[in-house]
């Protein structure tokens, strides 16, 4: 059988995206690979380390355990939407800088994605919060030490506005 | 407060921004035009005769390009080398006749998609005979063992024993002695990306170009080797993001399979492995050793001698791997004055997935081993640890000081890092708190080590361990220019995965020609431009890149300079250099502005001194310090140049009844000389105590009794989240190192070459009221209760649980 | 790890997904959450010929808080449930025992049903509809019918749906007695891991702290999560001290039948089970003396 395809339209980081995808393309295969928006990554395809984390209508899930299709009709932020309207760092981009809450970088779209939902649904999260809401996102590089000061910097940073 | 301009000030990365952004670019962003996909077809069998492979059901399938299996693939290309003195041993990414570990790749497929290449991978259907396996090292060491590779004869590829010092004296007059085992469970560092590679192969020029996630010395030669092409026909493209390694990704089996299959068809191939690939048949775990420990000492604590037996299972082939058996000889007394020590070291082949080099090549496993000694010297002796340590500790004013195997230590004072990690935990404070908590009837412990890290990357072990391998150089290079426009740019020569080269490069060029790191821009070159380079291994750019880096920039300065003592026609010593202009001392405005320099040195050649080169450019490769020395008869020789030192203190509290221990407090004290970039190295420590925390507690490639790997997916290798790291505070000290540019020693490896002892300890003592004992890592929750339950019943455990573990 | 080839059908009603099932039996599987069932498709351990995908089906998304519990339709998602405060007061079980399930990301999309139907028997949801005789409304193309938790759960990742039937809605039921508490906890290796063993216990209480009524429950020790009514029965007229909620935790212990895996034995398995019934069974008691 060759690749079986479904017209699916989703909007992805605000442009609508209207395509035909195979039906067994993973949502983060297709956001990749078709979309080229090669931010989100692929760290273990079975759901657990989070390197694929996105906003699927504004709340993160796992876009490895999810096909492209069933995306069709939703809205999905990738961390390449995660920048403010006028190109620039948003807080907690920048906030990630500034206590270097990463080194190889693998990770950390997914930890952006988990941490914005966090500070957009709670702007004053406690440490055990934010490691909380991370949780699902393993990291080998930081031992999450600076991501967790980042995450504060940014909520301090936002509230302080 | 950093005596520097720019070196050990608080600075942000110049690569955080593109990641932050998502514009990072990983091999698996790597789209090449026609670009054709691979999957591999992995034995199920630990040890198994191939019979037979029909590739015919799988070629049928579509979008299929072709099937290659270990027959063809072995005849077209060169084993790997294997680093010990084992010259039958051979190592192909293909098994061919036979397939020595379950997961090893026995065909692979190349489709338009990787979808597709799965799909036709299950199609080809391979016939095996199994054969008898072992996956024990003391079993495979046994005579009438299965041999993993019967034309070595054993299953031995490596044993050495050495003595240094006087050491059966030192046990014989000594007035105790103990022996106990400490084991360290197979575990790796597993990066969150797989191994990747992309090849591409140019029939017009007849380069093979690379783009992989990489980090190893060496690669380029050994796939054009491989692959039967000359050296200068690679073409490694150094500038990809590798998403973590911490020594793991050396893929050179990959490589040469993508390089083979990119020649042979004609089209770029990629192939990325995918978890379950990684786990089994990526050939990245890591040490899997037991430690036979004895130790003579008397009873004021003082540590005569100790002798450590070291047996490690390399699994079913060996690269580099055994060499991490070698490298804990430059650190093989620890950071105490043990003035003799043997070391018996044996690497074991067994039908497990091979091992690679992981973060600190040895030296934490080592580590862990020769702490839980200390700590059960201190517990036979009713001595408290950190008073035993304080006793043993090389004192400050011994430095440099040689240990018995030869090499010297540059520097340090291990008491006063001790002393800053104790008051930054309160230690007295942390003694109370566990104390109240034992009332209250639970488990609680402190955890204590002190812990060297080598650094620097002189491997004088490899000829240590294998005398046929006479080699001693181990450089690192980089190239300086200053353009037309003024705007300066280092170029590295070697792929960064995390670390923060670029930022390391920038800081230290800037330091020396007094210009603003933001406006120096890093690039690295690929490896037919490259100067030579060892790669990021052995906690060693901060020394070696640092070092080439301000060699380089260096000599711009000094040819800034001459150009303008030639311009004033006076002596160099006569000038002052500030910020990149160039003023005669004491008549500030008689200058010649950076800007003006670098024209002349671009344009005006008539105003250029003699013998300088036009333009503005400088290279420096260099030899690692103390580097070049061969061992001498009895085996001793300088290894790594530059030690770190890391004291751990952490507190534990474990559920009596269910075995769960839960970290609490915890500090590192640390200090690697002058930090280039703290955030950085903060980071990185931060990082190595979370892997110290995965090895210690929760990660192991457990294996079945019929040699499969029961822990190949992340829901059984558990890798410690947030939620597993407690916060974890770093306390700095600086004993710069005599011999780099700014006294800056390695600290790549900082956090996890301590934490698995720390942690180890703290358990112990945890259980210490019970009378139980667990040398074993990983201190699984299983392992702890079971413990703790033959604690309570004696009746029912076979022996005394102290005796061994 | 990519999934073997399949079809999709996005099913708009239940009425089409159960149309779907009735038409291709065995060889179509349902999609939720997907958080249990992708990670087999892409391990290839799971290859359904179609796909029927009902996360679009906004009937089956409800959660009703009525007198006598609560009814949440099949797609209602972990977060949603874990955030409703009504719920959380009707049927606090949920609530407690959703503070165990995955990660964030796993329950913005995990559904209640979907959890319920993947019936692993250490899964936490499946333990709580077991403890609390939840009912679960069947639907097919031949009609709808109702299963109680016990028979509902038919061995590991196996229960006794048809092949061509949906699960709906489940019914919790609540508790009316007066003081009421309930407590859920286990051991898992990391946070969010699934459960060595996990312990869910509800009692209640006359004014004089007797026990009125208890219901006792152990995941992660059987093929299928266990309840102890039983042992449960035997705790009503008694005041809950420690040797009477020690004596059901081991009576429970002793009944369950664990097995040994790579991160826990049958012995520790056993062990926890009595450590954890008698923690959740104290717990319980706490929250409903202070109810």
């Amino acid at each position: 059988m060759s690749e079986r395809l479904y017209a699916i339209e989703v909007e992805v980081n605000g442009a609508r995206r209207a395509a035909e995808v195979p039906v067994r393309m993973s949502l983060v295969d297709w956001l990749r690979d078709e979309l080229r928006l090669t931010g989100t990554h692929v760290g273990c395809e079975h759901g657990i380390c989070g390197a694929c984390s996105v906003m699927l209508d504004g709340e993160p899930v796992r876009s490895c355990l999810m096909y492209a299709v069933q995306a069709n009709g939703h809205r999905v932020t990738t961390v390449e939407g995660l920048a403010k309207p006028d190109g620039s760092m948003s807080a907690l981009q920048d906030a990630f800088c500034e206590t270097h809450g990463l080194q190889c970088g693998y990770c950390t779209s997914g930890m952006l994605i988990a941490a914005q939902a966090l500070l957009d649904a709670n702007p004053d999260p406690t440490g055990e919060q934010i490691r909380d809401a991370i949780g699902g996102n393993l990291c080998r590089c930081t031992g999450y030490q600076q991501i967790v000061e980042a995450v504060e910097l940014a909520a301090r940073r936002v509230r302080a506005k | 407060m950093s005596e520097y301009r720019y070196i050990g000030r608080k600075r942000r990365t110049k690569e955080d921004p593109r990641f932050v952004s998502g514009r990072g670019r990983y091999v698996a962003d790597v789209a090449l035009p026609g670009m054709k996909h691979v999957a591999l077809v992995a034995s199920p069998h630990a040890s198994a005769r191939i019979v037979a492979i029909d590739a015919k059901p799988a070629l049928a399938m579509p979008g299929v390009l072709a099937v290659v299996t270990g027959e063809e693939f072995c005849a077209g290309t060169d084993s790997l080398a294997t680093g010990v003195d084992a010259p039958r041993l051979t190592r192909f990414a293909l098994a061919k006749d036979v397939v020595r570990y379950a997961g090893e790749w026995v065909a692979a497929v190349v489709a338009d998609t990787r979808a597709l290449a799965e799909d036709a991978a299950e199609r080809v259907e391979v016939e095996y005979e199994p054969l008898p396996h072992v996956i024990d090292a003391e079993r495979a060491m046994a005579a009438g063992a299965p041999l993993v590779h019967p034309a070595h004869g054993s299953n031995v590829i490596l044993h050495k024993r050495f003595v240094w010092g006087p050491v059966d004296e030192a046990f014989a007059k000594a007035q105790h002695k103990l022996a106990f085992r400490a084991t360290w469970g197979r575990s790796a560092t597993v990066p969150i990306e797989t191994f990747g590679v992309a090849a591409q192969w140019n029939a017009g020029t007849e380069i093979l170009d690379v783009w992989a996630s990489i980090q190893m010395p060496k690669y380029p030669d050994q796939v054009a080797r491989a692959l039967r092409l000359p050296g200068n026909a690679v073409r490694v493209h150094y500038d990809v993001d590798v998403g973590g390694s911490y020594g793991v990704k050396r893929g050179l089996k990959h490589t040469v399979l993508v390089g083979y299959l990119a020649r042979k068809l004609g089209h770029p191939v990629r192939f990325i492995e995918d978890r379950l690939e990684n786990m089994r048949g990526g050939d990245m775990q890591g040490p899997d050793r037991f430690f036979d420990m004895q130790v003579a000492f008397d009873s004021d604590g003082t540590l005569r001698a100790w002798k450590i037996r070291a047996v490690d299972d390399v699994g079913a082939y060996a690269g580099r791997a055994p060499f991490q058996l070698g490298k804990p000889i430059t650190a093989i007394c620890g950071p105490y004055r043990i003035p003799a020590v043997e070391y018996d070291a044996t690497s074991v082949l067994t039908n497990k997935t091979p091992q690679e080099a992981v973060r600190g090549f040895g030296q934490s496993p080592t580590n862990f081993a020769m702490e839980r000694c200390v700590d059960r010297v201190a517990d036979f002796l009713t001595m408290d640890r950190i008073e035993l340590r304080r006793k043993n500790l090389i004192r400050k004013e011994q430095f440099p000081y040689t240990i018995p195997s030869g090499s010297t230590y540059d520097s340090g004072d291990y008491h006063a890092v001790l002393d800053k990690a104790l008051a930054a935990i309160d230690y007295p404070a942390l003694v109370r708190a566990r104390d109240e908590a034992r009332k209250r009837g639970k488990l609680a412990g402190i955890g204590i080590s002190t812990c060297l890290e080598p650094s620097g990357g002189n491997s004088a072990f490899e000829v240590l361990l294998n005398p046929k391998n006479e080699t001693t150089t181990w450089m690192d290079s980089c190239l300086v220019r200053v353009d037309l426009a003024g705007s300066v740019t280092g170029v590295m020569n070697t792929s960064s995965s995390g670390q923060g080269h670029e930022s390391l490069v920038s800081t230290v060029i800037g330091e020396v020609l007094e210009r603003d790191p933001s406006s120096v821009r890093v690039v690295r070159a690929d490896s037919l431009q490259a100067l030579p380079s060892n790669s990021p291994v052995g906690s060693r750019m901060a020394i070696m890149l640092g070092g080439a880096a301000a060699g380089a920039a260096k000599r711009i300065r000094e040819t800034l300079v001459a150009i303008a003592a030639h311009n004033f026609e006076c002596a160099p010593e006569d000038l002052e250099y500030r910020g990149g202009d160039v003023a005669l001392k004491g008549a500030p405005d008689r200058k010649l502005t950076w800007d003006q320099l670098v024209e002349i040195a671009h344009r005006k050649f008539h105003r250029m001194p003699p013998d300088v080169e036009p333009g503005l450019q400088a290279k420096f490769v260099w030899e690692v310090p103390t580097g070049g020395a061969l061992p001498d008869a009895q085996g001793r020789v300088q290894i790594y140049p530059c030690y770190s030192f890391e004291a751990h203190l952490v507190y534990v509290e474990i559920d009596p009844d269910t075995g769960k221990p839960s970290l609490g407090r915890y500090v590192c004290g640390h200090d690697c000389g002058v930090m280039i970039n703290p955030d950085i190295v903060h980071g990185m420590t931060c990082g190595g105590i979370a892997h110290g925390i995965g090895a210690a507690l929760y990660e192991k490639f457990s294996y079945t009794e019929d040699g499969q790997l029961a822990a190949g997916t992340f829901m059984d290798y558990l890798l410690p989240s947030a939620m597993e790291v407690p916060p974890l505070a770093i306390v700095d000290h600086c004993t710069p190192s005599p011999l780099t540019t700014f006294g800056q020693k390695g600290s790549g490896e900082a956090g996890y070459l301590g934490a698995p002892a720390a942690i180890a300890s703290a358990v112990n003592d945890a259980l210490a009221p019970l009378r139980a004992a667990i040398d074993t890592l990983p201190m699984s929750h299983l392992a702890i209760w079971k413990a703790i339950d033959a604690a309570r019943h004696p009746e029912r455990s076979e022996g005394s649980p102290m005796a061994r573990s | 790890m990519k999934s073997a080839p399949f079809e999709y059908a996005r099913a708009a009603s239940l009425d089409e997904a159960c149309a779907l099932l009735a038409k291709h039996g065995d060889s179509a599987k349902l999609i939720a959450g997907g958080q249990s069932l992708v990670p087999m498709m892409a391990m290839r351990l799971v290859r359904p010929a179609l796909l029927v995908d009902i996360n679009e089906i906004a009937a089956l998304k409800f959660v009703k808080v009525e007198k006598d519990g609560a009814r949440t339709g099949a797609c209602a998602r972990q977060c949603a449930v874990e955030r409703d405060d009504a719920l959380a007061a009707r049927v606090p079980l949920l609530r407690q025992a959703l503070a165990w399930v995955g990660h964030v990301q796993t329950r913005n999309r995990g559904t209640l049903g979907g959890s319920v139907a993947h019936a692993d028997p250490a899964a936490e949801l499946p333990l709580v509809a077991r403890v609390l005789g939840a009912k679960m409304i069947l639907r097919s193309a031949k009609g709808a019918r109702t299963l109680d938790a016990g028979k509902f759960f038919a061995g590991p990742m196996s229960t006794s749906m048809q092949p061509d039937e949906c699960l709906e809605a489940i019914h919790w039921p609540a508790w009316g007695e007066g003081r009421t508490g309930s407590a859920f906890t286990e051991i898992a290796i990391r946070h969010g891991d699934f459960a060595i063993v996990a312990a869910a216990a509800q009692v209640a209480l006359d004014p004089g702290g007797r026990c009125t009524r208890a219901g006792l429950g152990l995941g992660g020790v059987g093929g299928t999560p266990l309840a102890f009514p039983e042992i449960a029965s035997r705790l009503v007229g008694a005041k809950l001290d420690d040797e009477a909620i020690d004596g059901a935790a081991s009576d429970a212990a002793k009944e369950s039948d664990p097995g040994s895996d790579l991160h826990a034995t049958k012995e520790y398995r056993r062990h926890l089970a009595r450590v954890l019934a008698a923690r959740a069974l104290r717990e319980a008691r706490d929250r409903a003396m202070a109810a």
